[in-house]
This record gives structure tokens, sequence and C-alpha cells, in this order.
């Protein structure tokens, strides 16, 4: 499989505290990649930065052999490409559920609003959630928003999706129903990094689990590989934590 | 009488405060921008506005520039009207860019965030997702802002603008009626500040139930 994403010598700096150290990453076309970590690891900085919403200090991204670290490409086109999901949905609460959907397709003239509210309606549909169009998001569970925030992101049709912690903020019971779209996607051939405390998740879907801790990848291998028979001290003594 | 001057009141409040609405937008264009000339330029007319009383103001535009203007040669004259709108406009919008910046800082970073990462520029996230929820979280200060900007024209009835205070002071020095005329003048800022109020509410009332239907 082609590449898709190809990080090298990734640096972050939060002013003097150095967050990510050096990150060499490649995720092929198609592949899930699940990043697990404890928190303050990295792991969300490492995806913020797969979108430039967080600037890397040192080191290249590229993304479809496009690189995101070149200032002669325009972001704001690259990022059409990527979509991302966030812990608090981030859903537009001063716009319904359709228009959230479609504010940025008819935005950046990629389609226009006929065919947008075509794509919103069949997304909604896909999320299950049809019956929501004209509603407003904070009327709607943390499950349904979430629902909603994946549907908006496709809406751009991304070719790789980025998913930080995408349940950390459910209630136990609405976890499933994310997971539940996150899987169709997975078995449609998306790319995705995913960030996730899911564990059980991360090994029935990932073709590739990372084990991220003080800014370095310390262990990367199948699911079977790391939650079966982890080498690290360091990913054993966090699996061991966790599960 | 009374009545003309009422009519001049609403009539210089309205165009103030458009004007100064838009000026705040400006203003706090140049004040978010991150481009240091226009940083310092917006931070310097909230501090001159901010620092000096709305009276000081007018007198230093309608007196003060057409003499400062004549010293380098040029016939620079403002009637009254047109001097009183521009105090009124730079004070009212220097304060509606404050308000607006802290309705700005209100709306979550998430929001932004989100965004821009479906490919919105920087421009775009603020016209279609920043402002017209930074515009709800402030619309009860800019409300506020509007009902002392009403207020304040009064003051611009000591350049001889033909206000409704200054229209009473003429007909009480004919009638002596201070007490009548007065309540008046009273009642008429009751009555236009409560229909503003009321209005604003009603409008506050609608989207919030938008927001949650």
């Amino acid at each position: 499989m082609p590449i898709k994403v190809s990080i090298r010598d990734l640096h972050k700096y939060f002013g003097k505290n150095e967050v990510l150290r050096g990150i060499d990453l490649d995720v092929s076309e198609g592949e899930v990649v699940c990043i697990i970590g404890p928190s303050g690891s990295g792991k969300s900085t490492l995806l913020r930065c797969i979108n430039l919403l967080e600037r890397p200090t040192r080191g290249t991204i590229t993304v479809d052999n496009l690189s995101l670290t070149d200032k002669k490409n325009n972001i704001n086109v690259l990022r059409r490409n990527i979509g991302m999901v966030f812990q608090q949905f981030n859903l537009f609460p001063h716009l319904s559920v359709l228009k959230n959907i479609m504010l940025a397709p008819v935005d950046t003239k990629i389609a226009t609003k006929a065919e947008a509210e075509e794509t919103a309606r069949r997304l909604l549909d896909r999320v299950g959630l049809s019956e929501k169009a004209d509603a407003y998001p904070l009327s709607l569970s943390g499950g349904q928003q979430q629902r909603v925030a994946i549907a908006r992101a496709l809406a751009m049709h991304p070719d790789l999706m980025l998913f930080d912690e995408p349940t950390s903020a459910l209630d136990p019971e609405m976890v499933g129903e994310v997971l539940g779209v996150m899987r169709t996607l997975a078995k449609e051939g998306m790319t995705m990094i995913i960030v996730t405390h899911e564990m059980g998740f991360a090994r029935e879907v990932a073709d590739r689990v990372i084990f991220i801790d003080e800014g370095v990848i310390m262990e990367e291998g199948s699911p079977q590989e790391i939650f079966g028979d982890p080498q690290n001290p360091r990913t054993k003594d966090f699996l061991n934590k966790v599960l | 009488m009374l009545f003309e001057g009422m009519k001049m009141t609403i009539i210089i409040s309205v165009v103030s405060l458009l004007i100064a609405f838009a000026l705040g937008l400006i203003t706090l264009f140049f004040r978010i921008s991150r481009i240091p000339p226009l940083v310092a330029v917006a931070k310097v007319y909230l501090w001159i506005i901010r620092g000096t009383p709305l009276l000081v103001q007018t007198f230093f535009i309608y007196f003060g520039l057409p003499q400062a203007m004549a010293a380098i040669g040029a016939d620079f004259r403002l009637d009254a009207f047109a001097a009183g709108t521009i105090a009124l406009s730079l004070n009212a919008g220097a304060y509606m860019s404050e308000i607006f910046r802290s309705g700005i800082l209100a709306v979550g970073r998430g929001q932004e965030e989100a965004a821009r990462s479906l490919g919105l520029s920087k421009s775009r996230t603020m016209a279609t997702v920043i402002l017209p929820q930074a515009l709800r979280i402030c619309a009860p200060s800019l409300v506020n802002q509007f009902i002392i900007t009403l207020k304040d024209t009064s003051i611009i009835s000591v350049i001889g603008f033909a206000d409704i205070v200054y229209q009473a002071k003429i007909y009480i020095g004919r009638t002596m009626e201070s007490f009548a005329t007065y309540t008046v003048v009273g009642a008429f800022y009751l009555v236009a500040i409560s229909v503003l109020t009321s209005v604003s509410s009603h409008i506050e009332r609608r989207m919030n139930s938008a927001h949650k239907s």
C-alpha cells in the first residue's frame, strides 16, 4: 500500500517543555493506527500536528507526498482532505445539525448548497441520525453529537481521518454507538489515526498499535503483539494499569 | 418643539450607533490582528477614548479640531450634528470593540479548531463560526452600550445640537415650566430605553430557544 502519512524527526516544544522528542512514523493508505499511552505522553499533540493545529517545532510531515510543514503549501486546502474528530465534539452550537455538516463544503465551494445538503442527509442517515437534521447540537446527547461531528468531517470527503480521544467525554452507554460508526468507516478502507483509551476497540479494529510515552514511540506492532506480548517494560506497565 | 428635539435625539443615536458598530468591528479586527502597527492603533484609540470624558471629546472635535486645521491653513468646519455624531461614534465604537472582544474570547478555542480543521481560512472561521456566537454572547452588553449612548446624546446639546435637552432648555427659557418640561424629557428617555430593552430581551429569548430546540 502507498504511504499516506509520513512523519520524520518530529519535535514539538511548548515553551521549554519538549512534548514530542523525535517521532518517526509512516501510515499506509487504508491503515488503521491506534495511538495509546498515558496522559501527557504527547499522543494528542502528535495527532494535532498531522493537520497542523499544532505547528511542529522541528521535523517534517507529509500527507499524500505534500509537505504540511512547507509554508508554500496552502494549509487550508491540505486540511480539506484530513478530517478531524475532537474529544469535546466542537459542533457549532449556533447552527442546526444539517448546517453544521453543510458549512465547510459550501464555504470552501467544493459543493453547491443543494449538493452539500444531499451529502449531509446521506451522512446523517449513515450515522443513524436522519431525524435530527433540524435539531441543534446542544439538544443532542454526547454520543449523537459525536456522530454528527464524524458526519461533519466526512462531508469534506477526506481520505484521512484523525480521532482525538473521540469517546473520552462520553457516558459509558454512548461509547458503543460512536465506536460502531468508526468501525464501519475502518471496514470501508478509510485511513484512520486514532488516539484512544478504548483498548478493546484498538485490539479489534487497529492494524497497528503505537505506544507513546514521554514524547517518543516506545513500541509499535500489531494488536496481538502489543496487547498479547508487549516487549517494552513501559508498555507492560501501562497496559497493566489500564487493562 | 420638544417633539422636534426627540426626533433629533433618536436620529443622532441611530446614526452614531450604526457607525459605532462598524467602527467597533474594525477596531476589533485591528486589535486581534497580530499585526503590530494595527494593534497599536487600536490600543491608542481605546486608551484615548476610555481615558477622557465624552464632554471633552465633543469639545475637542467641535472647537479644537477646526482651530488646529485653521492653524495649518485649512478651512475645516463641522456643524453640531456632524461633530456630535463623530464624538458619539468614536466613543461608543471604542467600548463596542471591547465588548466584541470579550465575546470572542468567550467562544471556546475548540470552535476555531473545528472550523480550521475543516479547511476554513482564518477569516471565514471568524465570519461563519466565531462572530455569530460572539455577538450572541455579548448581546446584553451591547444593548447596555446602546442605552448609554442614547443617554449620552444629551451631552451633545452643549455644542448647540438641537436634541430634546437643548429644546427643553429653550422652552423653559420662554415658559419657566421646568418641572413639567423635564418630566416630559425624562419620560421620553424612559420610554425609548424601555422599548430598546424589551425588543432586545425578546430577540435574546428567541435566539436562546433556537439554540436548544
